[in-house]
């Protein structure tokens, strides 16, 4: 047991919880606040959503989270909103106000997360004041489920809430407690239960060597699954969040390449902004990777080192030539992403290492970037395949290609043989039919819940075709820019 | 005609402000939402809890404030789909920290069968194992961590058997839940001899997880008379209470059952939300303790049955011009492993083979298949939408072979005068409303205009392919079950005037608590928030029936009506006697707060509050229960003919979608609805309804996807896999409104119609439409087989094969 300290709805709140501990379960079964509810426990519904804020100049800053897979150690620090917080003396917040105007709820259950989801767009649209566009409307709310609605009438009070008179009320912002954790564990080897907080790279590095059996935490958008669903206890953790060298992004030069090294415990919520500049493929599939619920708190770092064979940023890191630093107690070292990868879950990172840092390189000139992610549904769904082409057209020939998959093997994995085949060779639909018998050498893919084998190779060959007809007639619509980038 | 309300103010000028931005938010004609002044029935109220949803207030099952001893109960559930259980040793479970009880089949005191209507489902499995997901035995624990880490120390050993999951197969081979039932009507045979042309197919119609958000969950307090009080989320309270009485071998008297509100039912809480009460009443009994069960949401899924997947096959006689002279229909359910519902549900899917359309001279076979799997259940439609889904794709069909359009084709085969009755014996009254209500729709949706951008598109767009289809409902209101079709409802109104309802209905999101309290106020001429109303409980209203088949507002609202007529009636007798000035009985009313009596110059006026002080200080009974039985329905099931159902309610739908025939991924870009509720109880509640059943049906026939292994277990286990839409499935012009001016022509509650499943249907447009954005690819001489869900992977497939065949 550690004490953690942090607001709650305004009001400074002490307690003590257990490592393993979420913060649904923290409210429901030791605040009693059940208004937040469970309808999955696991990351997908949203009917859990809390708001979570941290300082930011003068205010608070309230980012979406799933209640049911965050630690609640986590809120060290922080200011946790739920839905019992919003209405003040009788006032209604706007959310709730317009929810119930527009007949925003039936049944009500997704309701409270509805709300707090939509307190955080209102937030952000006070603080961010920028058009309420479509897709930030359904980045806001694509993280929860309504099986009753059909969300029209949510959408209706997304828009309505914003026409209603609000001032923001004193207790958002109410001191922060500033305490930080910054760990030691006395004896790492016993059985005892921590949650470790270091806030820099050495802690963290020190901390891993004496407790290797601990696990690391980030944003905890994949490990916490391993307690709610499978039950395992997670007694022993080591929050990485909170280490500075690891959520910095810094634009830099490394063995001759620009590029940019990013931190591991940077969020896909944070990263947005670079990658919307950079590399506007990559950014439009971080809005179809998870929802916002998840991309508030999972980060570049945790999709790496989890080494899940459908993770949707190491086909994009691969094709892009990215780097992985990981660091120890003993210093660090460096590998190309591909060799990171060794098998189904397993990594090249040892016992005592962490992931410090990934560098992506700049994209040259005339080099182009397409990712296309296939899920059942299109908003917040795993991939079944999801192929990324990274290329350089000149007069007419690509070069420098690199492509590469997830969904197709045990790990992500670049198509080598379809590199080789389009290698140097003009942009012709021969060629492109070559790339995609080759593809039979790169892949034999499974059949699993998400997609048949036959469909997986049928639909990463399509892919081939979709560039192919987007390279050769770039005028002609050949896929919905909803789904494409 | 119907008359366009407007759109309510604030939508529209959000819709102004965001004009370049969203098109088209907001249903293009709806009622004005009337959120001030007096709300009664027929006017937008907002639900009953409302406020309480949106502040996290309302109280859910898990949400109830418990004794500091209460037991939490994890289930352990079988691994394999079928096999005998050979060893159950739970020595280490019992051993485990926390645990307090441990119960198997062994243990149950009085019926371990706890079938709903036939028998079949074992509360615990005793030897033989059915299907991945049955209940084994159940732990009581301190915590329910506790409880779910022993459930994981059970020994299980269970002789294997290979798992029946096909239902045509078994069907081959006549496992069947319960014997097959044929309608006909007419020599269909000769039909099919003397056909100018014959056309046939077959569809699979995937099944459909019900995915409440909020799960199965109960909780049970004993009481001191050895019986239980049971907090449950379900919908059928009366049912329950038999179970959990049956289970513990005491009287039903004994079992009170309450349900405040559900968080989402569908049909997923009819029958199978009893079997946790049943368990957690026998812990509760067995320790003295309060006990709380919820299903975590993947065993949920796997414990629990689902809508039925189906196996479909038409083989239809046509005429020149594409009209239906008759045929036969086959349609196969999966029922799973027990017949729970499924004798009801394969007949209203037989009932719904002909939807808009008159099938002829036809014969339509129904099979209850039984597979190794969950007992398939109740799911908004009843069967109707599987039923559905085999004339609508032969409709397409037709079309193709034809050359002509899919909506000329459709209009052709409705049913019209002189083609009037069902393959099951009943006249299709208000016929013509369907064909108004398509025309609307068509003129309004500018269907024609559009097919011809689409045919435009399509011919110069190589990849992505437009699609466009218009699809109508005709869905039968009633239990088919006879005796279901009856309600209750108790009414008290106390000396302030205020006034408590209760019913045999429950709330699961769908208004009927708002509907209900409207149904009373406008009775009593009172403002909506003189009425409350309060938690469905069998010790109030008893022997009630499920909260299904649409029927809820329909029958229980009949039955608030009459307990509230008939107390207005006696306060009208109480006032024309005791008022001493005299007070005319004749024409005597409530409005507004008020008894009104005569009219001009001699009317009369005593406030509400006065009324019931008055009687009561004069020993007049300010309680009344009330009753309803839905006249006219019978269906003779020995001939498969007869007028099961009340009335329809009717409805059309047109989408439009875009596909991407490389990828299969495809975006609904716009939906038109057009609906029919009789007189609406309440508009907001029913564009709420259609709204929701529309999603709901599309995503049933898109992106929901069960799926098992080879083995029998299910591996779409939680919404990681299971994919219902979300925010961004809505499409983002979607057109909703209600047909007015048309009242119910039956005498159902103020002329209206239910609306809880037919909509759900209208999601059918949505796969036609893929369905024509693929025949597009064969420049629409073929009908492509698209069977559901139709998810990219099918539609892509699809694709793929026309490609393949065309090179
Ligand atoms: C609802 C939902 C939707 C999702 N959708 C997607 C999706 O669309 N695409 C996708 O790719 N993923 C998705 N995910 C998975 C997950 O969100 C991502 O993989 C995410 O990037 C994980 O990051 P995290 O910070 O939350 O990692 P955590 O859960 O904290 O950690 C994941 C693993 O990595 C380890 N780890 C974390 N940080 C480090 C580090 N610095 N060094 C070494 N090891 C470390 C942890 O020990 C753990 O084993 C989804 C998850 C959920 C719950
Ligand atoms: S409970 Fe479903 S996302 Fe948390
Ligand atoms: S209102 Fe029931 S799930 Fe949204």
């Amino acid at each position: 047991m550690a004490t953690i300290a942090f607001l709650l709805n305004g009001a400074p709140h002490q307690c003590e919880v257990s490592p393993n501990t979420s913060i649904l379960t923290l409210l429901r079964e030791h605040l009693a606040l059940t208004g937040t509810k469970e309808g999955c426990a696991s990351g997908d519904c949203g009917a859990c959503t809390v708001a979570i804020g941290e300082q930011n100049a003068d205010t608070h800053t309230f980012t979406s989270a799933n209640a049911c897979i965050t630690p609640a150690h986590q809120l060290q620090g922080r200011h946790l909103v739920t839905i019992e917080g919003l209405a003040k003396e009788g006032r209604l917040h706007p959310a709730q106000e317009a929810m119930i105007e527009c007949h925003g709820s039936q049944c009500g259950f997704c309701t409270p997360g509805i709300v707090m989801s939509l307190f955080t767009l209102h937030n952000d649209l006070t603080q961010r004041p920028a058009p309420l566009t479509p897709e930030r409307l359904e980045a806001a709310l694509g993280g929860n489920l309504c099986r009753c609605t059909g969300y029209r009438p949510i959408r209706d009070a997304a828009l309505r809430m914003n026409d209603m008179p609000y001032e923001r009320p004193q207790w958002q912002d109410a001191a922060l407690s500033t305490s930080e954790n910054d760990a030691e564990i006395t004896d790492p080897t016993a059985k005892t239960p921590f949650f470790a907080q270091p806030l820099s790279l050495a802690a963290l590095t020190r901390l891993r060597q004496e407790a290797p059996q601990a696990r690391l935490v980030a944003g905890g958008t994949d490990l916490w699954l391993e307690s709610t669903q499978r039950l395992a206890s997670l007694d022993q953790l080591i929050d990485v969040s909170r280490v500075a060298e690891l959520l910095t992004v810094e634009a830099t030069t490394f063995e001759g390449q620009p590029g940019w090294w990013i931190g591991a415990g940077v969020t896909y919520t944070q990263l947005e902004p670079l990658f919307e500049e950079h590399f506007p493929a990559f950014a439009h599939l971080l809005h179809r990777l998870g929802s916002q619920q998840i991309r508030n708190r999972g980060t570049l770092g945790g999709n790496i080192a989890n080494a899940s064979p459908i993770g949707d940023t190491p086909p994009v890191l691969l094709a892009l030539g990215a780097r992985v630093e990981l660091a120890s107690v003993k210093g660090s070292r460096c590998l190309a992403l591909e060799n990171f990868f060794l098998d189904y879950k397993q990594t090249a990172m040892a016992a005592d290492e962490v992931v410090s840092r990934i560098f992506i390189p700049q994209a040259i000139e005339r080099s182009q970037l397409r990712v296309w992610k296939l899920s059942k549904r299109r908003e917040d769904d795993i991939s079944a395949v999801l192929g990324a082409f990274s290329y350089r057209i000149e007069q007419g020939v690509l070069h420098d290609v690199r492509i590469a998959f997830g969904g197709m093997a045990a790990t992500p994995k670049r198509a080598q043989a379809a590199e080789a085949t389009l290698e140097g060779s003009a942009i012709t639909a021969d060629a492109f039919r070559a790339a995609q018998r080759s593809l039979d050498e790169d892949f034999q893919p499974m059949s699993d819940v998400r997609g048949s084998q036959h469909y997986r190779q049928q639909a990463a060959k399509n892919l081939f075709e979709r560039l192919y007809l987007s390279l050769s007639a770039p005028d002609r619509e050949v896929m919905l820019h909803a789904y494409a980038h | 005609m119907r008359t366009l309300t407007k759109l309510d103010g604030d939508s529209s000028r959000a819709r102004r402000d965001l004009h370049d931005h969203i098109q088209g938010s907001g249903p293009l004609a709806r009622h004005t939402v009337d959120s001030t002044g007096r709300r009664q029935a027929g006017s937008s109220s907002f639900h009953e809890s409302a406020k309480k949803h949106v502040t996290g207030k309302a109280a859910y099952i898990d949400d109830l404030v418990l004794p500091a001893d209460v037991l939490h109960v994890a289930l352990g559930l079988s691994p394999i789909a079928h096999g005998t259980l050979t060893q159950l040793d739970l020595s280490r479970v019992k051993e485990a920290p926390g645990v307090v009880d441990v119960i198997t089949f062994h243990e149950v005191p009085g019926h371990t069968d706890i079938g709903p209507v036939f028998p079949g489902d074992p509360i615990f499995v005793d030897q033989e194992i059915s299907y991945a997901g049955q209940c084994l035995f159940a732990v009581a624990a301190t915590s329910l961590q506790a409880a779910r880490r022993a459930v994981k120390l059970a020994a299980v050993s269970i002789d294997e058997q290979p798992a029946s999951l096909d239902p045509v197969a078994a069907t081959e081979r006549e496992e069947f839940v319960r014997p097959t039932h044929v309608q006909t009507r007419g020599n269909w045979q000769q039909a099919l001899d003397q056909a100018e042309q014959i056309i046939e197919g077959e569809l699979f119609v995937g099944g459909q997880e019900h995915f409440y958000l909020e799960g199965q969950a109960c909780v049970v307090h004993p009481t001191e008379d050895e019986g239980v009080i049971v907090h449950t989320s379900n919908q059928h309270p009366s049912e329950t209470q038999k179970l959990v009485a049956e289970v513990l071998d005491i009287p039903f008297h004994a079992v009170t059952v309450e349900v405040r509100r559900m968080g989402g039912g569908f049909g997923g809480k009819e029958t199978q939300a009893s079997p946790w009460a049943c368990i957690a009443a026998f812990i509760a009994r067995r320790t003295g303790k309060t006990v709380r069960l919820r299903l975590p949401r993947s065993e949920d899924m796997r414990a629990t049955g689902k809508r039925h997947p189906f196996h479909n096959r038409y083989r239809l006689a046509i005429d020149s011009k594409g009209v239906l002279q008759g045929g036969e229909i086959t349609v196969i359910g999966d029922c799973g492993y027990s017949p729970d519902l499924s004798d009801a549900i394969v007949d209203r899917a037989m009932f719904h083979a002909d939807n808009a359309y008159s099938l002829g001279e036809a014969q339509v076979t129904g099979h209850r298949a039984k597979t190794h799997t969950a007992s398939n259940t109740a799911f908004r439609g009843f069967g109707g939408p599987q039923g559905m889904m085999i004339i609508e794709a032969a409709m397409d069909d037709i079309a193709r072979k034809i050359g002509e359009d899919p909506l000329t084709i459709r209009k052709r085969n409705f049913y019209r005068d002189g083609r009037e009755v069902t393959h099951y014996g009943q006249q299709v009254d208000q016929r013509q409303l369907l064909h108004t209500l398509v025309e609307t729709l068509e003129s309004d949706s500018e269907y024609w205009a559009r097919r011809k951008a689409v045919s435009d598109f399509n011919a110069t767009s190589p990849v992505i392919k437009k699609g466009l289809a218009l699809t109508p409902v005709k869905f039968g209101i009633s239990f088919t079950a006879q005796h279901l079709n009856q309600a209750g409802a108790l009414l008290h109104v106390y000396t302030d005037g205020s006034v408590m309802i209760n019913h045999g209905g429950t709330e699961m999101g769908q208004g009927l608590h708002t509907k209900i309290c409207q149904v009373v106020a406008r009775e009593l001429g009172l403002d909506l928030d003189k009425v409350r109303i309060t938690a469905t409980r069998t010790d109030k209203v008893p022997n009630t029936s499920p909260t299904a088949a649409s029927s809820g507002a329909d029958l229980n609202g009949m039955a608030a009506r009459d307990a509230a007529g008939k107390l207005r009636e006696r306060l009208f007798d109480f006032a024309a006697e005791h008022f001493t000035e005299g007070l005319d009985r004749e024409g005597m009313r409530l409005e507004d707060g008020m008894l009104v009596a005569g009219i001009g110059e001699s009317e009369r006026r005593v406030p509400w509050g006065e009324l019931v002080q008055t009687a009561y200080i004069n020993r007049v009974s300010l309680s009344e229960k009330g009753f309803y039985a839905t006249p006219l329905i019978h269906y003779d099931r020995s001939i498969g003919q007869g007028r099961p159902f009340y009335y329809y309610a009717f409805g059309a739908a047109v989408a439009e979608v875009s596909v991407d025939t490389l990828s299969g991924e495809y975006l609904v870009d716009r939906v038109d609805i057009l609906h029919d509720v009789g007189d609406s109880l309440n508009p907001a509640i029913d564009i709420g309804q259609v709204e929701g059943g529309f999603i709901q049906g599309m995503g049933w026939l898109t992106s929901e996807e069960l799926k098992w292994n080879d083995k029998g277990a299910l591996v779409s286990d939680g919404p990681a896999t299971y994919k219902i839409p979300t925010y961004g499935d809505l499409p983002p012009t979607f057109n909703v409104a209600l047909l007015e001016g048309h009242p119910n022509s039956m005498a159902s509650l103020y002329r209206s119609k239910a609306v809880g499943e037919p909509p759900f249907m209208l999601g059918i447009s949505v796969w036609s439409a893929l369905r024509d954005a693929l025949s597009s690819l064969t420049n629409y001489t073929d009908s492509p087989h698209l069977d559901t869900p139709a998810t990219p992977e099918r539609v892509m497939l699809a694709a793929n094969a026309i490609r393949e065949k065309a090179l």
